[in-house]
Formats: C-alpha cells, sequence, structure tokens
C-alpha cells in the first residue's frame, strides 16, 4: 500500500524536475517547482500513516492508537512556505513579462 | 541571568526590529536606521559575549519552551522534543561572519541607497530577516529547522535581489536563483523526512547518535550534498551565481556571498556532525576535493574574459568557494587515519575555515568598492572605465587591499589561509596543491586587468567624487578587520579557527551535549 | 477585468460573511480542532480573492487599503515574537500562561469532552497572532498579483 505512495512521490519528483530543466516557459518552471514541493509534502504527509490509527485531537479521541501529529506539522510549515516562493517567483515571473514582452527564459538578457 | 538566553536573543532581536519596521518607518528614516543598527549590534554583542562561554564549555545548548534552557530531555524522554539550538566552536565562528557582513552591509547601503524613495523599509527588514536567516541556520541543532532558515534566507534574498525591480534583468536573476534555492531546500526536505521516517527524529545530534549508513541514508547524504552544493555555488551547479551577485544591489551582493557560507556551513555539518566516521570518508572526501577542484578551475577561467566587474568577481567567488571544498574535504578524507588527520588532515581543515572568514571579509569589500563605483560611474562595463584612482582615491586603496588578499600576496591574511591549504594538501596528493597555486595566479592576473583598466590610465573627463562617507566607513571596517586578519594570523587560527575545527572534527562532544552523557 | 454577472456578486455577497466566520473560527480553535492560525487567515484571504474575482480589480483596490494590512500584518507578527519574549523568565517561547489560571489558563481535561476554549496558554493567543499576519499577508499578495498584471505597479 505505502509502495504506491513513495512510488508517486518518486514520479512526481521526476516529472517536476523535467519540467524544470526542460521547459522554457517560466509558469511552467513555477508548475514544476510546484510538483516537486508536493511530492516532498506526500512523502512527509505519508510517513505520519499508521494503521488504525486516528486523528491525533486530543479532546475527541481515545488515548491509543492516535497518530503522531509532527509530520502534519512539519507538512504544514513547508506548505505555508510553499506559498511564499511560488508568490515570489510568480511575481518575478510578470516582472520578467512586463519587461521583455515574453516568458520564453531563452529570451533572457543574462548569460549566466 | 540574560546571558543564559544569549543564543535565543541574538535571534530576536533582528526578528523583532524587521517585523517593526513598517511601524518605525511612520517616525522618519534616521529613528529607523538608528533602531535597525541597534539590533544588529544587540546581536553583535550577544555572540560576543556568548563566545567565551562556548569556548569554556565546548557546546552550548539552548532548548525553546522548555523550563530552563539546558533541559534538552525532558523526564521521561530518550529523544529531544523540543526545539533546540546547538553551538560549538564552528557555529560561532560563522556568527563572527554573519554579524560583521550584516553591521557592514547595513552602514554601506545607507550611502548607496540613499536616492531610493520607494521601498527602503522593505529593503531593511529584508536585510534584517536576510541575517535571521544566516544566524539560524548556523546555530539550529534541528534538521527540518535548518530547512526553514534556509527558505527564509532564500525568500529574503531573493525579494532583495529583485530590489531594483523596473529592470527586467534583476526579476530574471532573482528567478534563476529562487528555482535553485528552492529545488535545494525541497532536496533537503526530502532527505529530512528520509531521515525522520527511519528514526524518528529531527534533531542533529539525535539522528548522529542513531545512524547507520544504510542505503537509505546514502541518498538521504547525495540529496543534501548536491542541494547544500547548489546553493553554495560549487561549479556544475554555480549558473545562478554571476546572474544574481552581478544583479543584486552591492550591500546586498555582500550579505549573499555570507549566505553561500552558511549552506556551506550546513554542508560541512552534513557531513562531519550528522554522519562523522560512519561516512565512507575517503569516497565522500573525493566527491568535495573534485567539487572545489572544479569550482576552482572553471570560476577562474570563466572570470578572466569577463567584461563586467561584479559578474568577473562573481565568478572569483566561485573559484574561491572551492578553495574551502578543498581543504575540508582532505580533512574529511583522511579522518579515518588519525596520524594523517593529526598531521596534515587537521592543518587542511584550519586552511579552508580560514579561508571562509578571509574571503567573506575580501570578497564582500571587493563587492562593496564595485558598488561604490556603479554608484559614481553608472555603469559596470570595464571598457567604460579608467583611472578612478585620480578621483576615488579612497576606493582604489580599499581595492588594492581586497585584490591583494584575494591574490593571496604575502602580507595579506588571504596568503595565511591559502598557504596553511597549499602546504597540507601538497602532502596529501601534490598535484592538487599545484592546481591550486595555479588558480591562485590566474587570480592575481585577472585581479592586475580589473586595477589597469578601471583605476589606472588618465584623469576622467566625468567629474567624478569619492563615495559618500556611509559607504566609506561600511567598506573601512571590513579593510580594518583584513589588515588586523593579516597582522595577527597566528593568533586568530589559535583563537577562533582551532576551536571551529576542533568541533567539527569532535562528533562525539556534540551528540552528548544534546543528548546527555553517553 | 470587468464584473461578473448580478448573480455571481449575489452569491458571493451572501457567502462572503460565511466565509470569513469559518476563517477565525479555525484561528480561535486552533488549539483544540484542526486548524490553526494559517489555516484560518488562507481562508480570510480567499474570501478577498472571492470579492476580486466577483467585483472588478478597481473597485476591491479602492475598498481594502494596502496599508492597513501591512500595519495589521506587522502587528500580528509583533504579537507573535512578543509572546516569545515574555517567556524569557524560564526560556524563549516558554508557555508561560498554561496552567496559570489566567487567561487561557485552565488545565486540559483527559478523555473525550467537548472542549474548553479557555486551555493552552500561549498557544491560542500565537494562533490568532499567526491569523492576522497570514490573512493580511494573503491578502496584500492576492491583491498585489491582481492589480500588478492590471496595470505597471510591481508586487513588491
Amino acid at each position: 500500500m505505502m509502495f504506491i505512495v513513495y512510488l508517486t512521490v518518486v514520479a512526481l519528483i521526476g516529472i517536476g524536475l523535467y519540467a524544470i530543466i526542460f521547459k522554457r516557459n517560466l509558469i511552467k518552471i513555477v508548475i514544476g517547482v510546484s510538483l516537486v514541493e508536493c511530492a516532498a509534502n506526500l512523502f512527509l504527509v505519508s510517513l505520519g500513516y499508521k494503521e488504525g490509527g486516528v486523528a491525533p485531537i486530543f479532546t475527541m479521541a481515545p488515548h491509543e492508537n492516535m497518530v503522531l501529529p509532527t509530520p502534519q506539522a512539519l507538512t504544514l510549515t513547508s506548505i505555508v512556505i510553499g506559498v511564499a516562493v511560488t508568490a515570489l517567483m510568480l511575481s518575478f515571473a510578470m516582472n520578467y513579462y512586463k519587461s521583455y514582452g515574453t516568458l520564453d527564459a531563452t529570451k533572457g538578457r543574462l548569460k549566466g | 541571568m540574560i546571558f543564559e538566553h544569549a543564543p535565543a536573543l541574538i535571534i530576536a532581536f533582528p526578528l523583532l526590529t524587521s517585523f517593526a519596521v513598517p511601524i518605525l518607518n511612520r517616525f522618519g528614516e534616521k529613528f529607523r536606521n538608528f533602531f535597525v543598527l541597534l539590533s544588529l549590534l544587540f546581536s553583535l554583542f550577544f555572540v560576543l559575549t556568548l563566545a567565551p562561554q562556548v569556548y569554556s564549555h565546548g557546546v552550548i545548548v539552548y532548548t525553546f519552551g522548555s523550563t530552563s534552557p539546558g533541559i534538552t530531555l525532558p523526564s521521561g524522554y530518550s529523544m529531544p522534543i523540543r526545539i533546540t539550538f546547538t553551538i560549538d566552536g564552528m557555529s560561532i565562528f560563522m556568527a563572527f561572519i554573519a554579524s560583521i557582513v550584516s553591521i557592514s552591509g547595513l552602514i554601506y547601503s545607507w550611502g548607496f541607497l540613499k536616492k531610493e524613495r520607494v521601498g527602503m523599509d522593505k529593503f531593511y527588514s529584508l536585510l534584517l530577516l536576510m541575517s535571521v536567516g544566516m544566524y539560524g541556520m548556523i546555530f539550529t541543532g534541528d534538521l527540518f529547522n535548518m530547512f526553514v532558515f534556509l527558505e527564509i534566507l532564500s525568500i529574503a534574498s531573493c525579494a532583495l535581489i529583485a530590489f531594483w525591480v523596473h529592470k527586467g534583468e534583476t526579476s530574471e536573476a532573482a528567478f534563476k536563483y529562487m528555482v535553485v534555492s528552492s529545488i535545494a531546500a525541497l532536496f533537503m526536505l526530502i532527505a529530512v523526512g528520509i531521515f525522520y521516517g527511519q528514526y524518528n527524529a529531527l534533531n542533529i545530534a539525535a539522528i548522529a547518535s542513531m545512524i547507520n549508513y544504510n542505503l537509505l541514508d546514502k541518498i538521504a547524504l547525495s540529496l543534501l550534498i548536491v542541494g547544500l552544493a547548489m546553493k553554495a555555488g560549487a561549479v556544475p551547479m554555480h549558473m545562478w551565481v554571476p546572474d544574481a551577485y552581478g544583479q543584486a544591489p552591492a550591500p546586498i551582493t555582500m550579505m549573499l556571498v555570507a549566505a553561500s557560507q552558511a549552506s556551506l556551513y550546513a554542508l560541512f555539518r552534513t557531513c562531519f556532525t550528522l554522519f562523522g566516521l560512519r561516512l565512507d570518508v575517503a569516497m565522500v572526501g573525493w566527491i568535495i576535493i573534485i567539487l572545489g577542484i572544479l569550482s576552482m578551475f572553471v570560476g577562474v577561467t570563466m572570470a578572466i574574459p569577463q567584461k563586467d566587474i561584479k559578474k568577473l568577481m562573481a565568478y572569483h567567488s566561485v573559484s574561491q568557494t572551492g578553495y574551502m571544498l578543498l581543504g575540508v574535504g582532505v580533512g574529511l578524507a583522511v579522518m579515518n587515519d588519525p596520524i594523517a588527520f593529526q598531521t596534515y588532515g587537521m592543518k587542511a581543515m584550519e586552511g579552508s575555515i580560514f579561508h571562509i572568514i578571509n574571503y567573506a571579509l575580501y570578497k564582500g569589500l571587493l563587492f562593496l568598492t564595485a558598488g561604490a563605483i556603479f554608484y559614481k560611474l553608472k555603469t559596470r562595463n570595464l571598457d567604460e572605465m579608467g583611472g578612478i584612482a585620480h578621483n576615488m582615491p579612497l576606493t582604489t586603496l580599499f581595492f588594492i587591499i581586497g585584490a591583494l588578499a584575494i591574490a593571496g600576496i604575502p602580507p595579506l591574511n588571504g596568503f595565511a589561509s591559502k598557504f596553511l591549504i597549499y602546504e597540507s594538501v601538497y602532502r596529501f596528493n601534490p598535484l592538487l596543491s599545484i592546481i591550486a597555486m595555479v588558480v591562485s595566479v590566474l587570480t592575481l592576473a585577472s585581479f592586475v586587468k580589473v586595477f589597469h583598466s578601471a583605476f589606472m590610465g588618465p584623469k576622467m573627463k566625468k567629474n567624478v567624487r569619492e563615495a559618500p562617507r556611509a559607504m566609506l566607513l561600511g567598506m573601512a571596517i571590513i579593510a580594518i578587520l583584513i589588515i588586523i586578519f593579516s597582522l595577527f594570523p597566528a593568533m586568530v587560527v589559535r583563537t577562533i579557527v582551532d576551536p571551529a575545527v576542533i568541533a567539527l572534527a569532535n562528533q562525539g562532544n556534540y551528540i552528548s551535549a544534546v543528548m546527555g552523557g553517553i | 477585468m470587468r464584473e461578473m454577472s448580478r448573480i455571481v456578486r449575489t452569491v458571493s455577497h451572501i457567502m462572503f460573511p460565511f466565509v470569513i466566520m469559518f476563517g477565525f473560527y479555525l484561528v480561535v480553535h486552533g488549539h483544540l480542532t484542526p486548524g490553526g492560525g494559517f489555516q484560518g487567515g488562507a481562508i480570510i484571504a480567499s474570501g478577498l480573492a472571492l470579492l476580486i474575482v466577483a467585483y472588478s480589480r478597481s473597485r476591491v483596490k479602492k475598498v481594502v487599503k494596502k496599508e492597513v494590512l501591512t500595519t495589521i500584518e506587522s502587528s500580528g507578527l509583533l504579537m507573535f515574537i512578543g509572546l516569545a519574549f515574555l517567556g524569557i523568565g524560564a526560556t524563549f517561547f516558554y508557555n508561560f500562561l498554561a496552567n496559570s489560571g489566567i487567561i487561557f489558563g485552565d488545565s486540559v481535561a483527559y478523555g473525550i469532552n467537548p472542549g474548553n476554549l479557555n486551555t493552552a496558554g500561549t498557544l491560542p493567543l500565537m494562533s490568532i497572532a499567526v491569523g492576522l499576519e497570514v490573512l493580511a499577508g494573503l491578502s496584500i499578495i492576492i491583491l498585489m498579483l491582481a492589480i500588478g498584471s492590471l496595470a505597471g505597479e510591481g508586487s513588491r
């Protein structure tokens, strides 16, 4: 069962890196970064999975079989950071479009 | 005792001020600038008070949210569950760099960005956040926390690279840097997930005490090395360096240099403290050495034909990063062999860690002089410069100090650290040492070219004056430190570099400080 | 983008208070039920996104002032770090209000119970601080991206 989740994680990382490396459109690159981020989040959440466990809500559950909330807290933190990163990258893409009139990464003026 | 809380306060003061800047801004520019400087001075003060404690105790632990800072293991637990800061000689060494660079960068930007009207409040809050990110990465004893601070650092620095938003190039450079650093951080996050899945721990010391170097750990190690080397700007992943360093405002470029050093610190922390001797030291050591050699050589050969002064310096920083990787890689490669480690491995690490602080200082100074030239001449192209020495004598003096230091000319500090590296690496493998020397000669050649085409020659027709006083003060702070380091290299190595090397090499101390006496 | 049709506007008019209320519910109950500062704040900010979609961007821009949002954002952050500072008697971030009997100071009952809002010490206060910060921060991001694609102003 968990095998499928880990396979999905690897596949998502692969697709994301493909988009980042081979796509020219900046928005597609942003999508690629978001995909890798989704893979990392999925991986973290799946680490916290436990057969027959209950959600860690203190007032609603019996003491036994409660899953540890740490991986969920980690995932949440990484989602928050991901929002900031995506917003920042989209605004850079917007500025790029405004100044160059295109979203094509190969039309950039910096040849690093 | 307030000094007991020094590790938390070092981060808390800049963080508090950074959040308060939009409010402080209402009371006027001078008032805001004063408070920003004050918070950084507070941090420096606490770093200086923390240093003697660290040097006498070895490792200082600070646990957030517990009843007393020293309690890492609450009663009944065998694993640290709270966020801890673990500060040893290496962390405090990096903290010196972070505080010096932030303070002089701040003072410099008072002059450099005087004419900017919009967004200065955001500039200062992001600058403080960058400094918080550096301190956090350096002090934290928790892998996930390190990821969070890495992201704070990269978000703040990306926003600052694109400070001049109306130019498309800055957005392009910032986008590039953001993609690279978010991929690096996500690699790190996946590695953290792998460790958490296996050992149920996030604390570096807790993981280090349990790690067994199986296949999953190897995957995590390679993810960490790739990610952090990418952020530090080592060669196969260096394409963001010239763009980001070239487009950012000069004080931010200097901060970015220190930010790359923080990633380098995280890389060393991973290799030495997290894995330690369980690592396949010879192989990982050679990987780091090869990364270093490639960075040194490719960086300097790319730098020589550059026409843009900041881009040229950026390629040199790729090349200088190589020296640090080389020295530490040699140290790591011989760690299994106590005799070799004592005779030259230790020296190699000493050299490259001493090089970290020297590099941060002289590279920072060079970027600041380039910024001063850009501020006055409005160009970064070397062909359009000439005869600046007539107009800006002090800037020229600072440039000469920086350029001689980077090229490793004897009385200056660059020579001291490079000599330690040559000497010890020669005993490990003579060829590596010879490559390092050749790179040093090429560096000198390239800076002679810059000096000749920008500073020498007939007086310029344009009436150019010396840079504003705040900028000169920012440069002078660093130049004075360089001169002090050049005059007393042995003392500096003894007082701050040696404890850092010992802290890196002694993994057991770090673990027992957090996990209790083992 | 022009205003959308009357149906959309009416529905979003009805939905908007509920979205905001749900967001605040999540923020305040952060220490008892799933949710908390970030989730609640994000939902409140999505209420603003609803308004931007339903009405025109320029009209929303006139009502929602960026300066107000910036002030809310930094006051939320200051409240968060201030609470951390207040714990400095023991350590930074120490939960000095827990089990103390004053505000949010009740001790938590064991077993299955409906949940007492007045527990958990500084955690609900921090949740509220984070909620304020996130609602303002995300609103600024949404607003700036929406306006930025309209006029020649940067998103910073």
